[in-house]
C-alpha cells in the first residue's frame, strides 16, 4: 500500500476516514500512467536524493534517459547559463541590477544625508528606511540562491554554491558585507563551485564580504590583525592544526601568513591612496578590493617552512596555493565534501581516494566529486535496506527537496516563505555569525525542537500553498490549493523505499493534505 | 523506576488529563532532598554587549560625565524623571545608579533585596568579537592566554545539568540549542514567542510519533511534543487569566502583556513546574550608533527586559525564592561614546543576580573608581570579577556541588562567594 487514501474498501478503515476521504475528493494518482518505466531502486533514489537538491520529474526523467554517469558529468559541467525563465527572474532582481560599489555608494551617501538632518524623528525614519533596504538586499541574495536551488537544473552546481558559502561562511550583519554579499555569491564562489579549489580561496581572500567579515581589511604592517589568516589555515584550507586532517601549522604560521595578507583590504571611497612613486606600480585596485602596498609588510615570510619573498600582491597567491597543495587540505576538504554529500562519518577510503584525486589533479573539485559519487562502494552501500551510509537532511535541503517534490515544476514567486522556514530552523542563508559554518552532522539539527517545527513546516507545505504562489509583496497570488505529492515521481521514485510504519502511518490519513504531511514529515524523508 | 525527566515528559505525553499537576506532584516527592532539587537557575543572554555603564552607572565619577557629552544619563534628582535613580541602602552615598527606564520595574526588586549588581565582571577574552565571546562564554572554558584554541565543545549549562544527574531538568527556550546547552545531556528546546497554539492533535502526534517509533528520533520527538504541548496548556491557562498550580486570585498583566514580559511569564510557568535549568537569549544590544540616553533605543530594550524580569519574578510565585536569575552579556563597551552617539565593543561589564532568596540590594564583587587610569586599555571597564568564578561561587551555593562538579563545569575556575546568595 503507500498510496494517498487508495479506494477505502482496500483499507476497511473506520467509515469516518471514508467520509472524510469521500467529502475531499482525492485524486488518486494511478501507477499505471502511460509509458510507464521501472521505478527507481533504493540505491538509485539515495544517490540521486545526493546529486540533487531532491528529485523531480525532470530530475526523474533526464536520469532515466541518460542514465547514471552521463548525469553525474552533466552535473560536474553545466552550462554556464540557467534556463531563460530562471535567467530572466534573477535579471530582474535589484540585486542584479547594481553593482556592490554601487550599493556602498549609495549608502555611504544616504548615511552622509541622514547626518545633516536637523530633526531627529527624521533621522530615526531614514536609518529605518536604511536598514530596511539593506535587508531587501540580503533577501534578494536569498531569493536568487533558493530560486537556483529549486529550479535549475545544475543541481550539484547550486549544492556546491550553498557548500562553499558555508565553508567560506560569511555573516551578513556585520558592516558592510550585506552590500557585497550577492557579488561574494555569485563571482567569488559559484563562478568556482565546480572549478579549482585554489581558485575558489583565492577569490575569497580577494572578496570585499571576506575582507570585511575576517578583518583582513583592518590588517597593515605593525597593526596586524591575525584573525583572517588563523581561519584561512584553520576552517578554509587545512584544518585545525593537531587535526583529523594531519595539519601540523604553529602560531608562527598565522603569522607569517597575517604578514602576507598584510594591505589585502578595501578601499569604500573613489578616492586613491598617495603613495610614494617605488609603491605606485604595487598598488591594485578592482572596484571595492584593494591593495594598498603602503599596509603591507615587505619583508620575507617563512610559511610552513616555505619561503615567500616579500614583494606585495603577489605574495598572497604564491601563500594561497601553497596552502591547497598540503595533503592536509586535500584530506579536510575532501573529508568535508563527503560529510555532506555522504554520511556524517565517512568511510576513511573513500576520503583518502578523494584526498588523491584532489593532489593529483591540484585541486580540480569536480574530479573529485566524480571520483566519490562514481565510487563502487558507496554506490553498493546505498542500494542495501537497512544503509549503512544514512544523510540526515540539513534544514536547507529538507525545505528545498519538499518544496521540489511538492510543487515539481511550479513556478514559485514569493520565497519569503521558505526563507522563515530556515530561520526556524536555526540556518538562515547568510546568517552564521561564526566563521565556522552551520554544522553538516545531524546533531546540529535534530534537537526536539527543530524536529517539531520540520513537522510544523512539512504541514505548511503539505495543505496549502503556503503563500509562495503569491507576489514578492505577499500580494495574493493565483489560488493554487494544496499540492498532489502523491505523484508519478511518489510511485517511481520514493514509494519503493518507504518504511512499514510510514506505510501503516499514511494508511491512517484523513485528507490528502495530512497523508502530504505525513510524507514530508516521515524519518524516509528526512533522510537524503 | 527512577523519575528521569524523561519520565515525566512521558507521563506528560501520553496525557494525564491535567499534566501540570500530578506531575507537580512527583517532582516534589523525586526532589526530596532540599537545596539542589528544588533549585531553579535562569541564564538571561544579552546578545550583543549590552552597554552596561548606562545602565548601573557610576554617578560619582565626573570622567563618565565629561566622556559621555550626549549619552550620559544626569546624575540623581527627584525632580528629574531622566534622571539615574541611586543604588544605595538608606543614608549612605551612592557610587551607583540605575537607568531611569528599570526604575518601574526592577527598584521594587532592589529594594526587597532580590536584585543585585556585579560590575567589573566579565571574561578574560579579549577579543571584543561578539562570536568569539560569546562563544567563549557559552563554552565556559578557559580562555588561553595567547587566544589561540577555540572550544567549540559542550556548553557549560550543559556540564551542569551533566553534573546534578538525574535532578537536572534543563530547557532552552530558543528556536536551536544554544552553545550554552550543547553537550551529552539531551536539552529540549522551544521558542516560546508564537502563538502557543499546540501544533498538532492529539491523532495526529500520534501518526507523526508512530512514524518513528524504534528509531533514534522517538524520543526526541515524545520530548518535542509534550513540551509544546505543555507550553500550549500553559499559554492557554494564561491567556484565561488563571495561574497554573496556584491558588493566585489575580495575574497580573497576563492578558495585556506583549513581547519578552509575555515571553518572560510562559518562560516562569514552565520553570515552576517542569525545568530548573533555563536558557534566553534577548538581542538587540550592539548600540554602535544612536544609543541615546534616558530615552531612546538603550532605554527601550531596558524597559522590555526590565518589565520581563518582574513579571518571570512574579509570575514564579512561591518558587521564585528558590529561583537565581543570572542576566549576563558578551562584554560591555567603551566608556567613551564613540563619533555616531553610541559606543563600540568595550570589555568588562555588569553582571545581574536576581532571586527572592538572595541578598541583594547590593552592588557586589571588587571595585574600583572609574578614571582613564584604571579603565582596561584605557578603553572600558576591567574585568574584576570573572563569570566563570561568579556562576561556579553561584553553582557551588544553589546545588551544593562539591568542587570537583564544579571542576567538570568551569575547569580551572576558583569559585567566588560574593555575599549575594
Amino acid at each position: 500500500m503507500g498510496a494517498p487514501l487508495p479506494t477505502v474498501g482496500i483499507r476497511g478503515r473506520v467509515s469516518l476516514l471514508a467520509a472524510i476521504a469521500a467529502a475531499v475528493a482525492i485524486a488518486v494518482p494511478t501507477a499505471s500512467s502511460p509509458a510507464k518505466a521501472a521505478p527507481l531502486s533504493r540505491g538509485e533514489l539515495r544517490w540521486l536524493s545526493r546529486v540533487t537538491f531532491g528529485i523531480d520529474s525532470a530530475t526523474l526523467a533526464r536520469y532515466r534517459t541518460i542514465g547514471r554517469e552521463k548525469f553525474l558529468d552533466e552535473q560536474l559541467h553545466p552550462p554556464a547559463d540557467d534556463p531563460p525563465r530562471l535567467l530572466a527572474a534573477i535579471a530582474a532582481l535589484q540585486v542584479s541590477r547594481q553593482t556592490a560599489q554601487a550599493r556602498i555608494a549609495a549608502n555611504r551617501a544616504e548615511q552622509q544625508r541622514i547626518a545633516a538632518l536637523a530633526a531627529e524623528t527624521d533621522k530615526q525614519q531614514a536609518r529605518t528606511a536604511l536598514n530596511q533596504a539593506g535587508g531587501q538586499v540580503v533577501y534578494e541574495t536569498a531569493k536568487r540562491h533558493l530560486m537556483r536551488a529549486l529550479a535549475s537544473p545544475s543541481q550539484l552546481r547550486e549544492q556546491l554554491t550553498w557548500f562553499w558559502m558555508n565553508h567560506f561562511s560569511v555573516f551578513s550583519g556585520k558592516a558592510n558585507v550585506r552590500w557585497t554579499l550577492a557579488e561574494y555569491e555569485e563571482r567569488a564562489v559559484r563562478a568556482h563551485a565546480l572549478g579549482r579549489f585554489s581558485d575558489l580561496v583565492l577569490a575569497t581572500a580577494t572578496a570585499p564580504a571576506m575582507l570585511e567579515y575576517l578583518d583582513n581589511a583592518q590588517s597593515a604592517a605593525g597593526r596586524i590583525n591575525e584573525n583572517y589568516a588563523r581561519e584561512l589555515m584553520e576552517l578554509h584550507t587545512l584544518g585545525v592544526s593537531g587535526g583529523a586532517s594531519g595539519s601540523t601549522y604553529t602560531q608562527t604560521d598565522v603569522q607569517e601568513l597575517a604578514r602576507v595578507l598584510t594591505g589585502v583590504g578595501l578601499n569604500l571611497t573613489d578616492a586613491a591612496p598617495r603613495l610614494p612613486p617605488n609603491q605606485q606600480a604595487l598598488y591594485v585596485r578592482a572596484g571595492l578590493f584593494e591593495f594598498n602596498p603602503a599596509r603591507h609588510d615587505f619583508g620575507t615570510k617563512t610559511v610552513l617552512g616555505h619561503t615567500i619573498a616579500g614583494r606585495g600582491l603577489p605574495e598572497v597567491e604564491e601563500a594561497i596555493v601553497l596552502l591547497c597543495r598540503q595533503p592536509a587540505t586535500a584530506r579536510f576538504i575532501s573529508f568535508k565534501l563527503a560529510t555532506y554529500f555522504v554520511a556524517d562519518a565517512p568511510p576513511p577510503a573513500l576520503v583518502e581516494k578523494m584526498a588523491r584525486t584532489f593532489l593529483k589533479t591540484d585541486g580540480s573539485i569536480a574530479a573529485v566529486l566524480r571520483e566519490m559519487f562514481l565510487d563502487r562502494s558507496l554506490i553498493a552501500a546505498l542500494d542495501v535496506p537497512e544503509p549503512t551510509l544514512e544523510k540526515f537532511k540539513d534544514p536547507l535541503q529538507f525545505v528545498v527537496s519538499s518544496m521540489r517534490l511538492a510543487y515539481d515544476g511550479k513556478w514559485i514567486t514569493n520565497h519569503h516563505p521558505a526563507v522563515n522556514w530556515l530561520q526556524q530552523l536555526g540556518e538562515p542563508l547568510y546568517g552564521r555569525v561564526t566563521p565556522d559554518g552551520y554544522p553538516l552532522t545531524e546533531a546540529g539539527w535534530s534537537s526536539s525542537g527543530q524536529l517539531v517545527r520540520r513537522f510544523e513546516i512539512a504541514r505548511a507545505i503539505g495543505s496549502g500553498n503556503a503563500g509562495l504562489f503569491n507576489e514578492d509583496d505577499n500580494t495574493p497570488g493565483p489560488g493554487t490549493g494544496f499540492p498532489m505529492l502523491g505523484s508519478r515521481v511518489f510511485f517511481d521514485a520514493i514509494d519503493p523505499a518507504l518504511s512499514a510504519r510510514t506505510r501503516e502511518a499514511f494508511g491512517r490519513a484523513s485528507s490528502q493534505q495530512e497523508w502530504n504531511m505525513l510524507l514530508l514529515a516521515s524519518p524516509d524523508w528526512m533522510q537524503r | 523506576m527512577g523519575i528521569t525527566r524523561r519520565n515525566l515528559l512521558k507521563a506528560a505525553l501520553v496525557g494525564v488529563a491535567h499534566p501540570l499537576l500530578p506531575v507537580r506532584g512527583i517532582v516534589s516527592q523525586a526532589f526530596a532532598a532540599p537545596g539542589a532539587a528544588d533549585a531553579k537557575f535562569l541564564l538571561v543572554f544579552l546578545r550583543g554587549g549590552y552597554d552596561a555603564a548606562n545602565v548601573v552607572i557610576p554617578i560619582g565619577s565626573d570622567f563618565y560625565y565629561e566622556v559621555r557629552p550626549t549619552i550620559a544619563i544626569p546624575k540623581p534628582d527627584a525632580a528629574n524623571s531622566n534622571a539615574a535613580v541611586p543604588l544605595a541602602r538608606a543614608n549612605d552615598a551612592a557610587d551607583w545608579g540605575l537607568h531611569p527606564a528599570l526604575a518601574e520595574s526592577m527598584l521594587p526588586l532592589w529594594r526587597r533585596g532580590h536584585l543585585g549588581f556585579v560590575p567589573f565582571a566579565g571574561t578574560s577574552d579579549l577579543t571584543r568579537s561578539h562570536f568569539e565571546t560569546q562563544d567563549s562564554i557559552e563554552s565556559g572554558m578557559p580562555v588561553s592566554p595567547a587566544g589561540g584554541q577555540r572550544t567549540y565543545g559542550s556548553g557549560f549549562l550543559n556540564r551542569l545539568a551533566a553534573a546534578l544527574d538525574a535532578e537536572a531538568a534543563p530547557v532552552a527556550f530558543t528556536d536551536g540549542l544554544p552553545m550554552v546547552m550543547a553537550g551529552d545531556v539531551v536539552v529540549p528546546n522551544v521558542s516560546l514567542k508564537g502563538t502557543g497554539k499546540p501544533p498538532f492533535d492529539e491523532r495526529q502526534m500520534d501518526l507523526l510519533a508512530g512514524m518513528y517509533a524504534g528509531t533514534r528520533f522517538q524520543p526526541l520527538i515524545s520530548e518535542g511534543f509534550a513540551l509544546r504541548k505543555t507550553v500550549a496548556e500553559q499559554a492557554e491557562m494564561m491567556a484565561q487569566g488563571g495561574t497554573p498550580g496556584e491558588m493566585q486570585a489575580a495575574n497580573r498583566n497576563a492578558l495585556t502583556a506583549r513581547g519578552f514580559e509575555l515571553e518572560a511569564r510562559r518562560m516562569a510557568g514552565l520553570m515552576k513546574e517542569k525545568f530548573n535549568i533555563g536558557f534566553i537569549d534577548v538581542g538587540g544590544w550592539d548600540t554602535h550608533v544612536n544609543q541615546g540616553g534616558a530615552q531612546g533605543q538603550l532605554a527601550n530594550l531596558l524597559a522590555s527586559l526590565g518589565d520581563g524580569l518582574a513579571a518571570f519574578a512574579d509570575q514564579m510565585g512561591p518558587a521564585w525564592n528558590q529561583t537565581v536569575v543570572c542576566v549576563l552579556s558578551e562584554f560591555g563597551r567603551t566608556f567613551r561614546e564613540n563619533g555616531t552617539r553610541g559606543t563600540d565593543h568595550g570589555h568588562g561589564s555588569v553582571h545581574w543576580i536576581l532571586g527572592g532568596g538572595i541578598s541583594g540590594g547590593r552592588v557586589a564583587g571588587e571595585q574600583v573608581a572609574v578614571t582613564p587610569q584604571t579603565l582596561n586599555q584605557n578603553r572600558d571597564f576591567p574585568v574584576l570579577t570573572e563569570y566563570r568564578s561568579m556562576l561556579a561561587g553561584i553553582f557551588r551555593r544553589i546545588y551544593s556541588l562539591d568542587s570537583a562538579r564544579l571542576a567538570r563545569i568551569f575547569p580551572n575556575a576558583a569559585s567566588v562567594d560574593l555575599g549575594l546568595l
